[in-house]
């Protein structure tokens, strides 16, 4: 029988039926954090088990870390509380911790990748719903809760129902100043916030043959967005050139061997899908949300809608995000003042992100209004390499921060956050209210590059016009 | 690990209406700063709290008409966004011990289900109707019978649904599946997977 790739890769890891029908599935590589853990590791303790894996278990701290004094003891002493724990919990259980000290640290679903931790064909579970990111490699990538974490630790196995498995085709060409992250706002306006459900994504087309394993990460990052617990991108030679030689692929001949099996799961040529979903890209324009979720979003020449005008379920919601937001409908997004910017998260935080802006910034400065303007290279490999290319260097000369590598203003658990009502145009994830750390503070979701539009014009602009990308 | 049968849960309601309600929303992320679950219940939609008070209004988790509730009332997609396990944990320790909702976000439903706290649906028009009925007489007792997959409220009743995987593991006390998993035979699985050093 022809099968996609989640299903190989489930049937290849399942232990066994559960007897509420659930499946028992193997979880090959599990990638754990500071905030997630620490009561997992507890609850291990009070059941005196071991960790069953640990060289197939990996820790790296990045939510709550500070992202400019990074000496310890953190100013925060919760903080330090929580850095101190993952280390001598990864010390007893010998756990591999890429620490702050390493040159390795980061956010997870950088550090995974970066280390060729993250390979074709592997069941991935950590402890954050951003796990999806993964999938890029053809990975089936699971964000877990803590219990779970207790269960992958104990017996490196966790108890899952199959999902169903909806392909989405992106055909065509991006235009100029459309990005990977505008597809996945897109996707995500398309479909809903709780259009996944139940689904796991696998993304193709040309668009995606063509994208570079970085935009695919942006993009299966953001699955959870739309309610699909995982999202994948097939394997292909980009994904076997983007891992050769990293510290944890394979080597010699059993780096030969592992092509020849990732080559074997990719889905089969007409195998049966749940859903199918075509978009054509042609259609895609730069993408920004204007509301509490990430399924709140419009092209930035479009006029906020009315109410009125939206599926009737999406209609509270709606209300409630203009009035959060001070955003009125029939307004247009463009040109609303921001106060602040923020570059980084595991969806735009990779090289290939400062990259592309830097190109453009370069000898532009960030607008007087702006009151931050902080860039967080997602990982400390991300921040060397910026370095000595010198992209950090035309960032600080832009007037931005660059910072140490931490999950930082995407989520309010470190001292990046917003104050009041500020209003952040920003390259991660979420756009909740309070995520950012105020709970009145508000979000616009948006590339990387449109980010650095309202740096230099310090309000909500269309970078194609500011940068004059054509 | 002998756990209970959860075949019942009565309790008193309170409706947090809305759609699309996500876990930052449940608790902060700023209160996800411990190594324990300890002491999270006080944090439970903190924000959101705040908010009313700031408005002059009561939120319903602090209105005294539905003070001792352990039935929460919520929208479609409930529990959405980050996968922090932190949020059925303050909700449980705020004393919910059951969510009747439109629909859940996965990881939040897993996440309930493994604490013991079932998450039922009903159909939207259902679903205001009760949480209507409690807004005005919030002292009426909910039922929701797991057993039989239905929810009572004085004189109202609906059938709610529960996957059946759920409805299994609570209602045989196997909800927490970390016994069952530990009796498995891991070892066969993890020496097939190339990728797996399964010494």
């Amino acid at each position: 029988m022809k099968r996609s790739l989640f299903q190989k890769v489930w049937d290849a890891h399942t232990v066994g039926t559960l007897s509420d029908g659930r499946t028992q599935l193997f979880i090959g590589t599990h990638l754990i954090h500071e905030v997630t853990s620490p009561q997992a590791f507890g609850m291990l303790k009070e059941l005196g088990l071991p960790v069953k894996y640990p060289n197939r278990t990996f820790a790296t701290v990045d939510h709550i870390i500070p992202t400019d004094e990074r000496n310890e003891p953190f100013s925060d002493p919760l903080a330090d509380a929580m850095i101190k724990e993952l280390r001598k919990n990864c010390a007893e259980h010998g756990v591999t911790f890429f620490d702050s000290n390493t040159g390795k640290q980061g956010i997870v679903h950088i550090v995974g990748p970066e280390q060729g931790i993250t390979q074709p064909g592997m069941t991935i579970a950590c402890g954050d719903s951003h796990t999806a990111t993964h999938g890029a490699f053809g990975a089936i990538a699971f964000g877990i809760g803590t219990s779970q974490v207790r269960d992958i630790l104990a017996t490196q196995t966790m108890a899952l129902s199959p999902l169903k498995v909806r392909r989405i085709n992106v055909d065509g060409e991006l235009a100029p100043g459309v990005f990977a992250k505008d597809v996945i706002l897109h996707i995500i306006r398309l479909l809903g916030v709780k259009g996944g459900l139940g689904y796991a994504y696998e993304y193709g087309g040309e668009v995606f043959d063509n994208f570079s394993l970085e935009e695919r990460m942006t993009v299966c990052n953001m699955s959870i967005e739309g309610g699909a617990r995982c999202g994948y991108v097939n394997p292909d030679q980009k994904t076997y050139d983007y891992l050769k030689g990293r510290p944890y692929a394979p080597k010699g001949e059993a780096w030969d061997k592992a092509v020849a099996e990732w080559e074997a799961l990719r889905s089969d040529e007409g195998c049966e899908y749940d859903d199918i979903v075509n978009i054509n890209a042609a259609d895609i324009a730069p993408t920004v949300t204007w509301g509490i979720n990430p399924g709140q979003a419009i092209f930035i020449d479009e006029d906020l809608p009315q109410p009125d005008a939206l599926p009737e379920s999406d209609r509270e919601t709606a209300v409630e995000a203009y009035e959060h937001m001070h955003l009125q409908p029939g307004q247009a997004i463009k040109g609303t003042k921001v106060d602040v910017v923020f570059f980084g998260s595991c969806t735009n935080g990779r090289l290939s992100d400062f990259e592309e802006v830097a190109k453009h910034i370069k000898g532009k400065k960030v607008a007087e209004g702006i009151k931050k303007a902080i860039c967080v290279p997602g990982s400390q490999v991300v921040s060397a390499i910026a370095e000595e290319k010198g992209i950090a260097q035309i960032f600080r000369d832009a007037g931005f921060e660059w910072r140490g590598a931490g999950c930082s203003m995407c989520l309010g658990m470190n001292p990046d956050q917003l104050v009041g009502d500020q209003l952040c145009a920003s390259s991660s994830n979420r756009n909740f209210k309070g995520r950012q750390g105020s709970p009145t503070g508000r979000t616009v979701l948006m590339s990387p590059l449109m980010v650095a539009a309202a740096a230099v014009t310090g309000e909500v602009a269309d970078a194609r016009e500011v940068f004059k990308v054509a | 690990m002998a756990l209970e049968n959860i075949v019942n849960v009565s309790g008193r309601g309170v409706p947090v209406m809305g759609d699309d309600i996500d876990t930052d929303r449940i608790i902060p992320a700023r209160f996800m700063k411990c190594v324990t679950f300890d002491g999270l219940g006080e944090f439970a939609f903190y924000d959101a709290i705040k908010e009313f008070e700031e408005a002059g209004k009561t939120h319903p988790l602090k209105d005294s008409k539905f003070e001792g509730a352990s039935v929460l009332i919520s929208g479609a997609n409930f529990g959405c966004g980050s996968s922090r396990e932190h949020a059925p944990q303050s909700l449980a320790r705020a004393g919910i011990k059951a969510i009747i909702s439109e629909s859940f976000a996965e990881i939040f439903f897993g996440n309930c289900t493994t604490l013991g706290v079932p998450c039922v649906t009903l159909p939207r028009e259902k679903l205001n109707e009760l949480a209507d009925l409690i807004t005005q007489e919030p002292d009426t007792m909910i039922n929701i019978d797991l057993e039989n997959k239905s929810v009572t409220a004085g004189d109202w009743s609906y059938s709610v649904n529960l996957p059946e995987t759920a409805h299994q593991a609570l209602t045989t006390g196997r909800w927490d599946p970390i016994t069952e998993l530990l009796e498995s035979d891991v070892e066969r699985v993890a020496g097939s997977l190339s990728y797996v050093d399964a010494k």
